[in-house]
């Protein structure tokens, strides 16, 4: 007899087909039938930050080779879209009075090659009034000079317009023995999924527009689309093929994406984009861009009592979702995983000529938790006690009913005591500790540097249920809907899983379908840790409820009391229960339902809310004293997702977390010049982390289920990232602490730990 | 102008552009879409293939340097529908999400096997810096070749 599947290290069904013909992205559509002849659109994009456009001269570019069509703005009659989260502020797809960043596009080619479309954008000639760009998010809070006149303000969000009152300063602290204070720099990071954006657009004969799409929310584009397009969403299909990454960046649809129904129409051919690597450094949203002032105050024996966060959220040059993430996510989580009786938070978000900000992975969580966990360093380090003694000073305790933190957030379930404690033991922290000692005491050149950090996130704030559908074929297999949308998470795995468990249908005969806004019409798609707590659970349920329907087919079928039939899940058959002989396969229903509408189920199942995984990472970094830097060679993560489906899925979504995470602590930043030129606008500048440049990760398991849904899982998505930015930041900044050094911004590269040192000395 | 090539063992004689990387070559001229574009400076690694024998980032090369070579990529390593030892470790050890690094990711590991079988941890990390991968932590991917090189 078996067991449960779940739990189990199952490998993954969708490798094969990556690893011997590859997965089918949205540059591979090459034999699809609606894409034959189809065109390739360039954007011509903005080579100046801030300016006002003039004139756009095409004619040049017009009498290239290939050229099929050039539109700008005007031409495409494109009118001003407000931003969905500060309507005051508007744009056209295209711009068209004036340019707010290097890469917005502008104009459009359309050309027979995506060679000649490249060629012929060199040659369109932009004259532009160049206006002052705002690089800086502090100057552009004060500056005159406006990105959008109707706001303003370059302020376009801050949370006293939700009437959170502002921070009272250092009033506040009036009672503390111990006050610190910090200004942080979250930098601005590029996403960089390995396939870049790309999509496709093609008007079939009945009219429908057909839009493949390389995004992680199929649906969610579904209504901008039809709204670029004009057309009621019952004419557009919108279908994802297996997306290369997305990390929060391919969340919302991007002009160059909205735009190419519109352009597939007027030239009366089917039209594909795709993004160069260069294109997609300066056009592709960029994360985090976070400026924090941070103080901390309490007594000298240790405990936290005031903490006062004012974040500055870089918006970049839209209303993006980047805009909304400080007041929504960093906020909420401000506290941490501390008893913190005092709080205060104010988020202000500004618009600035560069890059809008949108979500990258943690979205808001790794701010807030960078910022507390920075903050518990600072104070540890004036108290002059152990940074992990002081967390555990503060840590809430143990908490399996929801508590509820100062500044207003629920947590569901939470034990960082425990979590605290195995990551320790598994990092060997007091043999690191002794060996740091020893090189202190020796004055090695070699210095060595240990971080903690624990921390507590949200996942599955987004949305509050999800759509599945579990449909068996005539053949016995099945059909699995799902409104998430993977790329990369493993869904067809572990959907199948959790459908195979409730049916009892093999898993290689559970074929998964999303992403396609025809069959599967409701979906809020994968992002914010949502997919398993939500999406999973949803098919777990409907799964169930479809054996339930089965189950009084079968009775049925067999003339027997639907409360006698049971599921053999082995076998996948039903029979009465004691007369196993007559039975009845999952075949044999979907055939005899057939007449009946088949032998399907959907639901959309709600769940009681989101969930707050937590964990604590051990970081361990040897510094060169001699030349700053800094080389990641141990990291612990004890990560808590709650009931756990698939440990091998698990410990990948850990490990990539811990790799974005160290490479915004040690490597990555956007940079751009005062001008508002970027100066990292390709992989051969931006320093995309490498496996030369990381540890193995040791991976503590801790399984603390949540009561907010049927299967008890928390999102781990995001939490490797969200654990390991501030352990590694921490453990830098703890290598050269002896010398004096209390704070490194990120990314801590040689240069600035080489220059930290020297300061200090 | 005209080349021959002959990829995955069979041979393919085509007009091309001369400004044809070998990448546009094996995509769009044959349709072998399982080779991956993700950069434009030669960095990601994902259009990693082999050149006889020897693992290439084929935008690095244009195809008429390909002329009278051999060269596999990702759709060639299976035999009869069996899996490549590379392509096996990369199964086992969950050593790729979402997939659009991986064709490359293997032919640089075989190549990376074959100058060197039986390479340490940091030998492995090394080897595949030119090979960039988002989602992994590049954590199981040196485990699946590390297990490749045992397995030999």
């Amino acid at each position: 007899m078996g067991g449960s599947i779940l739990g189990n290290r199952v490998l993954r069904k969708e490798d094969p087909k990556f690893l011997t013909v590859g997965g089918k992205y949205v540059d591979d559509l090459l034999d699809e039938p609606l894409l034959v002849g189809a065109l390739h659109v360039t954007y011509v994009r903005s080579t100046v930050a801030h300016g006002r456009i003039l004139s756009i001269d095409s004619s040049d570019a017009a009498s290239m080779p290939g050229v099929v069509a050039i539109f700008t703005g005007a031409d495409l009659d494109l009118q001003p879209v407000p931003s969905p989260y500060n309507p005051m502020a508007t744009r056209t797809l295209l711009a068209t009075d004036k340019v707010r960043y290097v890469g917005e596009p502008l104009a459009v080619i359309v050309s027979e090659s995506r060679e000649q479309g490249e060629d012929a954008a060199e040659m369109v000639i932009v004259d532009y009034d160049v206006l002052e760009a705002l690089v800086d998010i502090e100057h552009a809070m004060t500056s005159t000079t406006l990105l959008y006149d109707a706001c303003g303000s370059n302020v376009v969000f801050d949370t006293t317009v939700l009437g959170i009152p502002e921070n009272t300063g250092d009033a506040f602290f009036a009672d503390c023995e111990v006050v610190v204070k910090g200004r942080f720099v979250n930098q601005r990071v590029a996403p960089c999924p390995l396939e870049v954006r790309g999509a496709a657009a093609a008007w079939g004969q009945d009219g429908r527009l057909v839009q493949w799409l390389s995004t992680q929310h199929a649906q969610g584009a579904h209504a901008p689309i039809a709204a670029t397009n004009g057309v009621d969403p019952s004419q557009v299909r919108v279908m994802t093929p297996d997306v290369g990454g997305g990390f929060g960046a391919k969340i919302g649809a991007y002009p160059e994406e909205l735009l190419l129904g519109v352009i597939a129409k007027r030239v009366g051919r089917p039209v594909r984009w795709r993004e160069t690597r260069s294109e997609s450094m300066v056009a592709l949203g960029h994360g985090r861009a976070q400026l924090q002032y941070v103080t901390i105050g309490g007594t000298r024996d240790g405990r936290v009592t005031h903490y006062q966060l004012h974040a500055l959220q870089d918006s970049g040059a839209w209303v993006d979702m980047g805009t909304i993430l400080a007041p929504f996510m960093t906020r909420p989580m401000a506290s941490g995983v501390y008893n913190i009786p005092n709080i205060e938070c104010r988020t202000t978000s500004v618009v600035t000529n560069t890059t809008p900000t949108v979500a990258y992975r943690g979205a808001g969580r790794p701010e807030a938790t960078a910022a507390i966990e920075r903050a518990m360093d600072l104070f540890a380090a004036e108290i002059g006690k152990d940074p992990a003694e002081v967390r555990r000073i503060n840590l809430i305790p143990k908490f399996l009913e929801p508590h509820t933190t100062v500044v207003g957030q629920t947590y569901d379930v939470g034990d960082y005591e425990t979590a605290l404690d195995k990551a320790l033991e598994a990092a060997n922290y007091s043999k690191w500790r002794a060996e740091q000692a020893t090189r202190r005491a020796q004055n090695s050149p070699k210095q060595l540097g240990i971080g903690v950090s624990v921390y507590v996130e949200i996942t599955g704030g987004v949305g509050n249920g999800e759509s599945a559908k579990v449909e068996v074929l005539e053949d016995g297999s099945a059909r699995v809907y799902t409104g998430t949308s993977p790329h990369g998470q493993g869904h067809d795995t572990s959907w199948s899983m959790l459908a195979s468990e409730q049916t009892g249908i093999p898993m290689d005969k559970i074929e998964l379908v999303w992403g396609d806004t025809d069959r599967v019409p409701i979906g809020t798609g994968t992002m914010g840790s949502r997919s398993l707590q939500q999406g999973g659970n949803a098919v777990f349920a409907v799964a169930g409820e479809l054996v339930n329907k089965a189950r009084s087919v079968a009775a049925r079928l067999l003339e027997a009391n639907e409360e006698d039939v049971v599921l053999d899940k082995d076998k996948g058959v039903f029979h009465v229960a004691g007369t196993p002989a007559v039975s009845k396969t999952w075949a044999d229903l979907a055939v005899a339902e057939k007449q009946s509408g088949g032998l399907v189920h959907s639901d959309v199942i709600g769940v009681t809310g989101p969930t707050f995984p937590f964990g604590a990472h051990v970081a361990v970094v040897e510094v060169d004293i001699e030349t700053g830097k800094a080389t990641h060679i141990a990291h612990t993560a004890c990560d808590d997702a709650g009931t756990v489906l698939n440990p091998l899925l698990l410990e990948g979504q850990i490990h990539g977390g811990v790799a974005q995470g160290a490479a915004q602590a040690l490597l990555e930043e956007v940079v751009y010049d005062a001008d508002g030129n970027p100066i990292t606008s390709n992989l051969a500048d931006y320093a995309f982390i490498s496996a030369a440049e990381l540890p193995s990760v040791t991976v503590v398991h801790m399984e603390t289920p949540t009561p907010n849904n049927l299967i008890g899982a928390k999102g781990i998505g995001e939490s490797g990232t969200i654990g390991a930015t501030p352990a590694l930041q921490s453990a830098v900044i703890d290598a050269v602490s002896h010398l004096g050094v209390r704070h490194i911004d990120m990314p801590t590269t040689a240069q600035r730990v080489w220059a930290a040192i020297q300061e200090a000395r | 102008m005209k080349v021959t090539i002959t990829v995955n063992g069979t041979r393919h004689e085509s007009d091309v552009e001369p400004r044809t990387l070998l990448v546009q070559y094996v995509r769009e001229t044959l349709g072998l879409t399982g080779t991956n574009i993700g950069c434009d400076t030669s960095s990601c690694g994902a259009c990693s293939l082999h050149v006889n024998g020897e693992s290439v980032k084929s935008c690095t090369m244009l195809a008429v340097q390909a002329d009278g070579c051999e060269v596999t990529t990702i759709e060639g390593l299976a035999k009869d529908g069996v899996m490549h030892p590379m392509q096996q470790a990369f199964m086992d050890n969950h050593g790729l999400q979402c997939g659009f690094c991986t064709p490359g990711m293997v032919m640089a590991s075989i190549s990376l096997l074959k100058e060197n079988p039986n390479p340490t941890e940091e030998d492995v990390r090394i080897g595949l810096e030119g090979n960039l991968c988002r989602c992994t932590g590049y954590h199981n991917i040196v485990q699946s070749v590390l297990a490749a090189a045992k397995a030999k």
